[in-house]
């Protein structure tokens, strides 16, 4: 942690970032507005595809990135899961060297472009940042620029590809090509090991490809990251499942060292409420695999999906808003929100929230289904809701959600979307009879270095935290990627 | 990228095709499936793997023609790839000895029965099989299948080959005739439906290898969940073999139909390409 501090510091003070800190008043810095990320037109983006938020324009970058005070103690740092050197990059923008940002950027994280657009700064970086904590005023839109530089990046055609170590020589393994694994892959790459990843899909990319809608997370710019981790040596294959295709005792015998499992949370949860396997009753998961990764909604594509008029989504997160707004798009006239408690207890971002309002999203707040019906052909005709109130704070510090007796109604829906969670995948898990996992079928690793119980086992993001973020994902594959190195290193040596 | 390496017409509808896979031909077992997307526009659909030869790395498909990707798969020739193929996936069909099994294959279901028929064969059961179709140019495997069973039964609806009727009258002739340890029943929801049936009559344990609807093929996405005794299960992972005396069969056939519109609309559309 010290290493960390002192590296910080050296790099606050070179000459052009002290030089760059003088040159304007903390008074100018502070008396600034936080700049408003642009929008779609919301009467016209929920008819179509484009993306919602446009980016920042670099005049209103420039800007944004002078607020930023370049403290001497940057808590905003503390505040990002892969621990990205945030003043360094603002600086960089803050200067016009908007390729130099992009660069500090892919120091510690491989898929800015992804991050800048989904990561939930609201409660990392931006909320440990100077301005929210001791100004108490907001904070600089630090995920606005890092999308910025990544987006420049991306545009001027001058991708620049981490530097990578000599090659040791050594095979890894990443199993899943999510956000856990491709962070870990990018990380692993950079220590100059050999590293292929196995995806089970067709696509790279994992959840940012089949869950994360095109409005939110475009796939070309999934596509470009993506592009520059093969640029840095590391292998893809893909329709290729560990633990059915091949094993992983196959892999050792084929020389991989050390194996980093990010196969994610894709095990949907239903409430187990009768009617649930209705016609038209789809997991979020379906709705939106059908969607993104299966353009089922581009009639050129063979994938079909139904996509109704009424259509009720059930569940309060950031899936959630996903698919409902996804319905809205496709051509719902209704498209509702049911969650079981208020507003304020949603675990969605809330710009996705917000979003959703102007989208003309109906959210059905205190209501939860307890029954669904059905037509003759076993389509879902109608849905039966119960309404909650709020009790005393549960385990996850939000209050417990009470149905009221006597409250239930029906509401006509053609399509319902459950959005109510995601269990940890059971193929690697089961595949693997002495791996250690929890009660909930996670697998039980030490936080230090995201080692299994078995040893050359490495795992991380959802298959560990059973759903979570992006970000968090990430963060564990950088993990991971340091603690396979070390295992890794340690064990070539001892041979 | 997978090569098809033979290709053979059982009937106008079903066809025989051999696929290059080596990694899948060796890790495949009976009861597997695998999950293909012809081509850069097509869905993914599960097939049970019928056959795979570990030493030329290739698993061999039977598929029927009855919409646009069955079509548009069956319309490759030798030599044409298949974008993607991905598998094995699924358990694994219980091999053990048990007596008697009475195995019971319908229409493009025999393919998948075949390995199973050959497992238990293997593992030392008296195997009786029957295969049953509407007529006799929908019965496929007829050879391969004698090989290894006991007894071969053909039954068709119309009686153009072997014996006419149901298999479920096949079924219960053998049933009454002596004792069955167990039976396996593949082919459409609805012939298994009857066929189990026809078993729990007589209290014979039945397993049911069931064809839904998938789109990953992983657990992921729900789309071939069934209710099996009460709990919701998912196919691709939890099966596709169960207790088919505790599946939800007609759940199981209302949910195959979900996209029958588009799937009817879609199919009238390919059509219209190929004139």
């Amino acid at each position: 942690m010290d290493d960390i501090k002192e590296y910080l510091k050296a790099e606050r003070s070179q000459e052009w970032r002290t030089e760059l800190r003088k040159s304007k008043k903390a008074k100018e810095r502070t008396g600034l507005e936080r700049a408003s990320m642009p929008e779609a037109d919301a009467n016209k983006r929920n008819k179509n595809n484009e993306e919602v938020n446009k980016g920042l324009a670099a005049e209103i970058a420039l800007v944004e990135a002078s607020r930023c005070l370049d403290c001497a103690n940057p808590t905003c740092i503390a505040g990002c899961p892969v621990g990205i050197n945030i003043p360094k990059f603002i600086k960089r923008i803050e200067k016009e060297d908007f390729l130099g940002a992009a660069k500090v950027l892919k120091e510690t994280n491989t898929l800015p472009a992804v991050c800048g657009r989904v990561c939930p700064q609201e409660k990392q970086c931006e909320a440990s940042c100077f301005y929210t904590v001791a100004l108490k005023k907001t904070p600089v839109a630090i995920g606005h620029l890092e999308r910025f530089a990544a987006d420049y990046e991306q545009n001027s055609g001058k991708m620049s590809v981490p530097e990578v170590q000599k090659p040791t020589g050594i095979k890894v393994a990443v199993i899943g090509s999510g956000p856990a694994g491709l962070a870990c892959a990018g990380d692993l790459a950079k220590f100059g090991h050999e590293v292929t990843v196995f995806e089970a899909l067709h696509e790279i990319g994992g959840v940012l490809k089949y869950g994360i809608p095109e409005f939110r997370l475009p796939n070309s710019v999934v596509d470009i990251e993506i592009d520059s981790l093969k640029k840095m040596g590391i292998t893809f294959k893909t329709n290729f499942i560990i633990g059915k295709t091949v094993s992983i005792e196959d892999l050792r015998e084929q020389g991989y060292q050390a194996f980093f499992v990010g196969s994610g949370a894709g095990l949907p949860n239903f409430m187990n409420i009768p009617g649930e396997n209705y016609n038209n009753i789809f997991s979020s998961n379906e709705y939106l695999t059908r969607v993104n990764l299966m353009n089922a909604a581009n009639p050129d594509y063979d994938t079909p999906v139904f996509s109704g008029n009424n259509v009720a989504v059930i569940g309060g997160g950031n899936t959630a808003m996903d698919s409902v707004r996804t319905a809205k798009r496709l051509g719902a006239e209704r498209a509702m929100i049911i969650y079981r408690r208020s507003r304020e207890e949603m675990p969605a971002r809330v710009e996705e929230v917000k979003h959703a309002i102007e989208e003309e999203i109906e959210f059905m707040n205190l209501h939860s289904p307890v029954e669904y019906f059905a037509d003759k052909n076993g389509k879902v005709n109608k849905m039966r809701v119960q309404k909650m109130e709020l009790g005393e704070p549960d385990a996850s510090g939000r209050r417990r959600p009470i149905p009221l007796e006597g409250s239930e109604f029906d509401v006509d829906v053609d399509t319902v979307i459950v959005s109510v969670g995601v269990s940890p995948n059971p193929l690697i898990p089961s595949a693997l009879p002495e791996l250690e996992v929890t009660d909930w079928n996670t697998i039980e690793v030490n936080p230090e270095n995201m080692q299994s119980s078995i040893p050359d086992i490495f795992a991380g993001g959802d298959i560990v935290r059973g759903g979570a973020t992006v970000i968090l994902a990430m963060g564990d594959g950088r993990t991971a990627a340091e603690g396979m190195h070390k295992y890794v290193t340690e064990k070539v040596k001892a041979n | 990228m997978n090569k098809i390496i033979e290709k053979e017409h059982f009937s106008k509808l079903v066809i025989k095709l051999v696929i290059e896979a080596p990694e899948i031909a060796r890790s495949r077992k009976p009861g597997h499936f695998v999950i293909i997307r012809v081509d850069k526009k097509g869905e993914r659909i599960p097939l049970t793997i019928a056959d795979a030869d570990e030493s030329k790395g290739t698993i061999t498909l039977v598929i029927q023609r009855v919409g646009v990707s069955s079509c548009k798969l069956t319309d490759l020739e030798v030599g044409d790839t298949i974008l993607d193929v991905s598998g094995p996936m699924g358990q694994a069909t219980h091999l053990d000895k048990v007596g008697t099994v009475l195995c019971a294959g319908g229409g493009v279901g025999v393919a998948p029965l075949l390995p199973i028929v050959k497992g238990l064969k293997e593992a030392g059961n008296r195997v009786i099989t029957i295969l049953a179709a509407r007529s006799k140019d929908l019965i496929i495997l007829e050879d391969q299948m004698n090989e290894y069973s006991d007894e071969l039964i053909i039954m068709t609806d119309d009686g153009s080959y072997g014996k006419k009727g149901l298999v479920t009258h096949g079924m219960e002739e053998v049933i009454k005739r002596e004792k069955v340890d167990m039976s396996v029943v593949i082919g459409p929801a609805i012939m298994m439906k009857f066929a189990s049936l026809t078993t729990k009559k007589f209290n014979i344990p039945t397993v049911a290898s069931l064809n839904t609807i998938m789109v990953d093929g992983t657990g992921m996405c729900g789309a071939c969940r069934v209710t099996v005794g009460g709990k919701t299960k998912f196919v691709c992972i939890d099966g596709p073999e169960f207790d088919a005396h505790q599946v939800d069969f007609d759940q199981m056939l209302q949910r195959l139909g979900a996209y029958k519109d588009q799937e009817l609309e879609a199919y009238e559309e390919y059509l219209k390409t190929l004139a």
